[in-house]
């Protein structure tokens, strides 16, 4: 589903790339940890495949289709295929927690009834359906994710990126939102997760990439953290 | 993007920026009204000018008893008379209409234009010389009715009301050039408060505009929220515009100007509402342009 083929990234007015000839393969339906350290280059390679950036060099594709190459104007609809859940939520907090979900949906464009049939849906397998008129001031980080990760999968996304979602949480409430991301794996959810949470990526014995200064210097299926010693 | 959602993002903008907004309304307000007057005063010249020019003469002012002019030897003879006549008479096409105006028809008219005005008792019924009154096909060839008649026995002055109405309309006219020049200066006034605006705006609801590029809302659907607020601040200004034109032409034209100067021919109704949808298309262009801009530079796509 998702290749990289000797990606290379370079940021305008840095001497070191970002990541460095990349090679890696995601299957649809897999479930990807994305270690290493600060500035290893995780985020890089998730900003590469929301097309944020496009690579200095080699090929970012996603369903066999060269994002580098998508036009602007076709940007949108390619986004709308992935969720995305970040370490600090972005929610609104104006909004309740109904609407942050709806939000997903109303700017693309669905209609009224069916953000009032689909948010309930998604607000239940998230746990949170006593919580839609809440603001998001009102509930705790981990809640906080769940309405995030709801957003992020209200459109029933293919693959969903998240980075670094537990990175604000404390480990119980952690624990909590990795079974809620197995479950939307387990429906066929491609999911990308950039981490550096040893307790998480160890228990949940998922196939691991690391990276060190751009470059993959492990990739292995029912991994766990600390191989390396990191 | 559903037209409910838009029209919540709009006015929940609008309200959350509502100083800027305001500042925005009026500024729109001001720069309009300054065109739309330019504009009137443009159509009032062109009125005023189509109404007179059709209208002129020249005076051609005969001898009177007591002229001092050197063509004059005491009142102009009546041979004298009919040598003037026959030389307008000989300039036709260029002289359209001869008009004579005796000491007494130039006394009664002079009467009737300063009725109830305290000059009237000191001129007497001779004061005022007899005068052909010409009308010109065009009021430019004055020039060669006047070289061939200002040296005739019996003329005393030639006089080309078109001189004294260019002197008017020029002062009109700096007028009119004023309005516009400062109606630019507050439009560009207007484009930088629209872009700061649009600016803090943006800044304001980043959170909101990455949460949509992440969900993927096509860059159009991200910025029109924006332009929208800016298009729907300036059509409150160009309305508030074109309300002060229309009482503008309603309250101090036509209820005070009007009545007092009937001479003159005021700008219609008609004139005046056709500037209207101006005022209108010059507020909305101004605002989608200058937030188009903004927005291109401070939301990257």
């Amino acid at each position: 589903m998702i290749r990289f083929d000797h990606v290379s990234k370079q940021y305008k007015n840095t001497n070191r790339p970002a990541l460095n000839d990349i090679d890696l393969t995601v299957e649809q339906g897999d479930f990807v940890f994305l270690v290493g350290s600060s500035g290893s280059g995780k985020s890089s390679l998730l900003r590469l495949l929301q097309r944020e950036e496009i690579p200095t060099s080699g090929t970012v594709s996603v369903d066999g289709i060269d994002i580098g190459k998508l036009a602007n104007r076709k940007v949108p609809a390619f986004r709308r295929t992935m969720g995305i859940v970040f370490q600090d939520f972005r929610l609104l907090p104006n909004r309740t927690v109904f609407d942050n979900v709806a939000f997903g949906m109303e700017v693309i464009g669905q209609s009224r009834s069916e953000i009032q049939q689909r948010v309930p849906e998604v607000l239940e397998l998230v746990g949170l359906e006593e919580k839609e008129k809440r603001l998001p001031t009102e509930l705790s980080g981990g809640e906080q994710q769940r309405v995030a990760l709801a957003r992020a999968f209200v459109n029933q996304p293919r693959l969903l990126l998240a980075d670094e979602p537990t990175g604000n949480l404390d480990p119980s409430t952690s624990v909590g939102i990795m079974k809620l991301l197995d479950r939307i794996n387990r429906t066929g959810t491609t999911i990308l997760m950039a981490t550096h949470d040893v307790a998480i990526v160890d228990q949940m014995r998922k196939r691991i990439v690391q990276l060190d200064a751009g470059r993959i210097v492990r990739d292995q299926e029912r991994g766990i953290y600390g191989h390396t010693g990191f | 993007m559903r037209t409910s959602f838009l029209a919540r993002e709009v006015s929940g903008g609008l309200r959350r920026n509502f100083t800027m907004t305001l500042a925005l309304i009026v500024s729109v307000a001001v720069s309009l009204t300054l065109f739309g007057t330019a504009l009137l005063m443009r159509s009032q010249v062109d009125r005023m000018k189509g109404y007179w020019y059709d209208r002129i003469e020249v005076s051609v002012f005969l001898c009177g008893p007591n002229s001092l002019a050197y063509t004059c030897t005491g009142a102009v003879t009546d041979s004298q008379r009919a040598a003037i006549k026959a030389e307008l008479v000989s300039l036709k096409p260029t002289v359209q209409h001869i008009y004579y105006e005796s000491t007494t028809e130039a006394f009664k008219r002079f009467k009737e234009q300063f009725k109830g005005s305290s000059i009237l008792s000191q001129v007497g019924p001779d004061a005022l010389p007899e005068s052909f009154r010409v009308k010109l096909d065009d009021p430019k060839n004055f020039d060669k009715i006047a070289s061939s008649l200002k040296s005739m026995q019996g003329v005393e002055s030639i006089q080309d009301q078109r001189k004294l109405l260019e002197r008017f309309f020029q002062i009109l006219k700096g007028l009119q050039t004023f309005a516009l020049a400062v109606a630019v200066a507050m439009l560009f006034v207007t484009v930088l408060l629209v872009m700061n605006t649009v600016r803090v705006a943006a800044f304001a609801r980043r959170r909101e505009t990455s949460i949509m590029r992440a969900v993927g809302a096509s860059n159009a659907s991200i910025r029109l929220p924006f332009i929208m607020e800016a298009v729907t601040a300036a059509v409150f200004g160009a309305a508030l515009a074109s309300a002060s034109l229309i009482a503008f032409k309603y309250f101090v034209i036509d209820l005070r100007l009007a009545p007092k100067w009937t001479v003159i021919a005021w700008v219609t109704w008609q004139e005046v509402l056709v500037i209207v949808p101006w005022l209108f298309a010059v507020g909305i262009v101004t605002a989608v342009l200058a937030s188009g801009v903004t927005l291109r530079r401070y939301l990257k796509g």
